[in-house]
């Protein structure tokens, strides 16, 4: 029963999907929206399980003596970054209020923190287009003369260069890119609805033992 | 006189009705916007001709659906025009409209016809492949690597990270992630290399500490099998990849495996873990980062390659059925794609119309 | 020859990553400026709000985080200029992310500012609602079911501005600033069901995704990157942080063509040196 349950409540929700997108007369009509709404509380409830994994796994890591500053240093920010929300719910009704300290800690570190990882692509695509982009063979050197082209037509630079060239770029862009994207992405389409329909009968069970 | 005449005309040109493959909450009005005439519309409804209430003030547009009606009800409509030079002009009341619900939306007609074929092409690959039929499949190469992968990393006495992308349990890229960890895992058993696999999502930890625990299990190694490298780091999206760099610079790793969904953060993963020096396997359905993958990594699934891991990794015949049945539909949309557009460019008949889910 | 190319192939990546930041930093410092070309995508957003009658209610997604800030915070600011200078009725929500929503209400706020608008008279701030497509789906029937108050807890009815508004029969156009897949999702659900239009503002990264949309007319416009920040605030006559960082981009962009032509030279001399 272990195998079978799980399996008869997936293939029930994608059977009771399948038809509340073609009859929208009740009680099948709203059952799509319901379901996303069950779903949001699920993974809010699992957020909980995340969040025990991972002081559980650092609180491990320092009682075995290893990584004790980082695993330290993850602990305080979470119980810091905790505390300060709670407070500030409760001295400003809300943790996003312009004045608190928990939008104090969101202003001054999390956002230049995330800023800046960010911006760590601008130096490694610098890296890693200097490596990968060799004139090796014809669809190679295609790539890259494709590639200067919309770098150049991106940029005002580009334009002063030449002025059909911003132009070129779009037309690189919206034309021979999005023929072959599309061709990824009828792909990735049947490949979905393949893993769907191995999974809904069963064929594929990688959420079971 | 002449208001007499403009209501007339505008009564002629407003329509009221039940709308179409609905679930009978909502009734259509169709405007005359187009005529320029007008500022906007006033809309009177009620349940008998002389109980009409105000609904909605200051409509434009040419069509308006009133909405959050009881379905099986009549309903009877007043609309109000307001002139750009201040006047108004009325209708006479419009009804009784009836809502109804309809069992079949129509507009999806197509979408379903195309659901039997593809599945009516599954069934009969499935068959085929159960029957003992002989499938061709060719050669991935990122799939075959795996196992040089793994024993590179034996070799050097490293460990392997796995990367599963940002997205949940119920994104199928990540569905195709755990398939390809399976294979993975089992693999590290067998050569005994530690498997680190940090994650984003807690559900998808969860079924990957399964996922590892039952590779192990069929290795025959369940004693080396340790939860602790399977663990939730962050759902945010830079704080995850923040996490992983500092992972692959501390750990060191011989292999990394980035499968999944990933967003901008899949260069400064794949860079990093260049840096260190692993060979990279990676696999995506993200048409915007395959480029990324493609430049920085060793091998690169390139989107469906990903999605027919499972079937190529197992070699099972009703997996594979079903691959070769999605080759077979990739075909027919191809001849479907060359005869829509001979047939539009010919001014025949647009077939996209068909398709269009509303 | 092949010492040459040796070198040429093999640039340590800390000297490239130091030619990248000091090209990056010295047009900024130095405060180069440059001249930008709009492309037609992000004139056809501009043409489409210019054309919205005054008092129209526009609603805007912040669905891009701090990471991508600095990429869409420019895009918000010229949006919100041009709503602004046109008499539009502007609510601002969150679909992806609760934190997005503090980031959208500070540009909100100074530029309001900027234009002497009221706070639940011109504009209004939703706040964030888990639930995304789920969302999308019950602004259609009705916007109370999913945001019976703001915010700041006041009810919809009692604010000025949202009193009238109750679905996407009531909403002239919906843009989405999104650095993750909410874009789609609006398009999916809002445009495809509704019919409402729809503009998008996205990640560079994620232009070239988009178009699809734009040319089968799903979409009524498409703002990418930075650039497409500076095209629209070259299109309103205020230029601000898009135009400043293009000299920086320019710059980036031809030391990467620079680059990969070394790289090649290198490449060439080792290979001719092996034959």
């Amino acid at each position: 029963m272990r195998k079978e349950i799980p399996f008869l409540i997936s293939a029930l929700t994608a059977m009771f999907a399948v038809l509340a997108f073609f009859i929208p007369h009740k009680p099948f009509g709203g059952l799509q929206q319901k379901m996303l709404v069950w779903y949001s509380v699920v993974t809010g409830v699992a957020m909980l399980i995340g969040v025990e994994s991972l002081l559980n796994n650092h609180y491990k890591r320092i009682r075995r003596r290893e990584n004790i500053l980082y695993s330290s240093f993850l602990i305080f920010g979470f119980l810091i970054t905790f505390v300060l929300g709670v407070y500030s719910i409760r001295k400003y009704g809300d943790a996003f209020a312009p004045n608190s300290p928990f939008m104090f800690i969101f202003n001054y570190a999390e956002v230049p923190l995330q800023s800046t990882m960010f911006a760590l692509l601008a130096f490694f695509i610098a890296s890693a287009a200097y490596r990968a982009m060799k004139i090796r063979t014809v669809e190679a050197s295609l790539l890259l003369a494709a590639a200067v082209i919309v770098m150049l037509g991106r940029v005002p630079a580009g334009a002063q260069l030449w002025s059909g060239m911003p132009k070129f770029a779009e037309w690189i862009m919206e034309i021979p890119n999005l023929a072959a994207q599309r061709g990824i992405l009828i792909g990735v389409a049947l490949g979905s609805v393949g893993m769907s329909l191995r999974i809904i009968l069963g064929i594929e069970k990688p959420y079971l033992r | 006189m002449f208001g007499v005449l403009m209501a007339i005309i505008l009564s002629l040109n407003v329509q009221v009705f039940d709308t179409p493959n609905d679930d009978g909450t909502s009734i259509t009005i169709k405007l005359p916007w187009q005529t320029g005439r007008y500022k906007s519309f006033s809309i009177y409804r009620g349940t008998s001709p002389d109980n009409l209430k105000l609904v909605q003030n200051f409509v434009v547009g040419e069509t308006y659906k009133d909405r959050g009606l009881k379905p099986g009800a009549e309903y009877y409509y007043k609309i109000v025009a307001h002139t750009k030079d201040g006047k108004t002009e009325e209708t006479d009341v419009i009804g009784p409209v009836k809502t109804v619900a309809t069992w079949f939306n129509k507009n999806r007609f197509g979408i379903l016809v195309s659901i039997i074929i593809l599945g009516g092409l599954f069934v009969y690959f499935i068959e085929k492949a159960r029957s003992g039929a002989e499938l061709f499949i060719r050669k991935i190469s990122g799939l075959e690597a795996i196992d040089d992968a793994v024993g590179r990393a034996a070799e050097l006495g490293k460990p392997i990270v796995y990367i599963p992308g940002l997205l949940g349990i119920n994104s199928i890229p990540t569905i195709a992630s755990l398939s390809i960890l399976r294979k993975v895992a089992k693999k590290a058993a067998e050569y005994e290399v530690d498997l680190i696999m940090p994650n984003a999502d807690p559900m998808v930890m969860t079924t990957a500490q399964e996922v590892v625990k039952e590779a192990y299990l069929d290795a025959g190694r369940p004693d080396i099998y340790n939860p602790n490298n399977i663990y939730y780091l962050t759902s945010d999206q830079f704080g995850y990849t923040a996490g992983v760099d500092g992972i692959l610079i501390r750990e060191k790793p011989g292999a990394v495996f980035l499968q999944g969904y990933f967003y901008a953060e899949s260069l400064i993963l794949a860079e990093t873990a260049h840096s260190i020096g692993a060979i990279q396997i990676a696999g995506t359905t993200s048409t915007t980062q395959l480029p990324f993958f493609v430049a920085a990594c060793d091998y690169t699934l390139i989107g469906e390659e990903m999605l027919a891991a499972s079937a190529y990794l197992s070699k099972d015949p009703v997996t594979l059925g079903s691959l070769k049945a999605e080759d077979y539909a990739k075909a027919l949309i191809i001849i479907f794609l060359i005869v829509a557009i001979l047939s539009k460019v010919i001014g025949f008949f647009d077939f996209t119309r068909l398709l269009i889910a509303k | 020859m092949n010492k040459l190319g040796k070198i040429l192939s093999n640039i340590n990546r800390q000297v490239i990553y130091l030619l990248v930041f000091l090209v990056v930093a010295l047009p900024m410092i130095l405060g180069i400026k440059a001249k930008v070309t709009v492309t037609e995508p992000v004139r056809k957003a501009y043409e489409f709000i210019d054309s919205l009658p005054p008092g129209s209610f526009i609603l805007i997604g912040i669905d891009y985080g701090p990471s991508t800030f600095p990429e869409m915070n420019p895009m918000l600011y010229a949006l919100l200029r041009h709503a602004f200078k046109k008499n539009l009725k502007v609510g601002i929500l969150a679909l992806q992310n609760a934190v997005n929503i503090p980031i959208g209400s500070q540009v909100l706020r100074a530029v309001a500012k900027e234009y002497g608008k009221k706070y639940g008279i011109d504009y209004v701030n939703l706040g964030y609602k888990p639930g995304w497509d789920a969302v999308i789906v019950s602004i259609g029937r009705e916007i109370r079911d999913v945001f019976p108050e703001d915010a700041f807890g006041t009810p919809l009815d009692s604010l000025p501005i949202t009193r009238n508004i109750h679905n996407y029969d009531d909403i002239a156009l919906v843009i989405d600033l999104a650095s993750g897949g909410t874009w789609a999702s609006w398009i999916q659900f809002a445009q495809a069901r509704f019919g409402v239009p729809v503009i998008i503002g996205v990640t560079a990264v994620m232009g070239p995704e988009s178009y699809p949309y734009l040319q089968s007319g799903q979409i009524k416009g498409l703002i990418a990157g930075l650039k497409g920040a500076a095209e629209y605030e070259t299109l309103i006559h205020h230029p601000y942080l898009g135009v400043r960082g293009m000299p920086a981009q320019s710059g980036v962009h031809i030391l990467i063509i620079l680059l990969i032509f070394v790289g090649n030279i290198g490449y060439l001399l080792q290979k001719r040196s092996k034959t």
